[in-house]
């Protein structure tokens, strides 16, 4: 698995070619991306800055890569996030993930966009006609990831009960 | 040590990161948030609230039981709003 942190944005589609290149084991790529909503809470967001700590998102990152390894056989995954100032529209956050078959692709990569929104350090601040304030984080996240939990199996009850 | 801050801990406290010795009787994470809430009103301030106050010991997670040692680095932030 690659991780990049970046200010510069990204090309989805070259991005995916470039990852599944050659491996023609590969049956089913599942790619998210995320995106600068204007609103939140009501409020007309004008712009969104991302602060992070590059050293922790990478030491993470290994672990989070055993664990996707060893729970979904992945062929190839890649996230990239982007950091600084983004505007409305803007992409945010890409994950792609590719394996045989569709199911451990579409699993993956919602485990690892729960991680990313739980666990990878990085803070938005926006930028509101009221001035500029820190995004508080949202306890439907932490529900979202607790069901991949070894102690808290997955459950379509407990998926269906996850605000998205 | 090497201490870190992110986001409003790093505007509260006005330094993104600063180098100090061990303090004394400090051996865990807890005993560090309490030494840090008494060093100037940015530092209590931002530790006002605990409960919004995560801490990475070496570029990991830690509890409030965690050892800390010299050399160690000890980042301060809030809750992560990535993705």
């Amino acid at each position: 698995m690659a991780i990049r942190v970046q200010t510069e944005d990204f090309d989805v589609t070259s991005e995916t070619k470039s990852l599944v290149a050659g491996n023609t084991n590969i049956g089913a790529v599942v790619t998210f991306t995320g995106l600068v909503r204007d609103m939140a809470g009501g409020e007309t967001i004008s712009a969104m800055t991302l602060e992070h700590y590059p050293e922790m998102t990478e030491t993470m990152l290994a672990k989070i890569d055993i664990q996707a390894n060893e729970r979904w056989p992945l062929d190839a995954s890649l996230i990239i996030h982007r950091y600084g100032r983004l505007e409305p529209g803007e992409q945010i956050v890409l994950v792609i993930t590719a394996s045989s078959h569709r199911q451990a692709a579409f699993e993956a990569a919602e485990f690892l966009m729960d991680w990313l929104k739980t666990k990878a350090p990085f803070w938005k601040q926006e930028a509101t006609t009221a001035g500029e304030k820190w995004v508080a984080a949202k306890t439907s996240d932490d529900d979202a990831t607790e069901r991949w939990s070894e102690t808290s199996p997955a459950s379509p009850a407990k998926i269906a009960a996850v605000k998205v | 040590m090497e201490l870190l801050y992110f986001a409003w801990l790093r505007e509260k406290v006005g330094l993104s990161s600063e180098s100090v010795p061990l303090p004394d009787g400090v051996e865990n994470v807890g005993g560090l948030l309490t030494w840090m809430a008494d060093r100037g009103p940015g530092y209590a301030e931002a530790m006002k609230d605990l409960s919004v106050v995560r801490v990475a010991v070496n570029q990991e997670f830690a509890q409030h039981s965690d050892p800390v040692e010299d050399g160690d680095e000890v980042a301060f932030f809030p809750p992560v709003t990535g993705g």
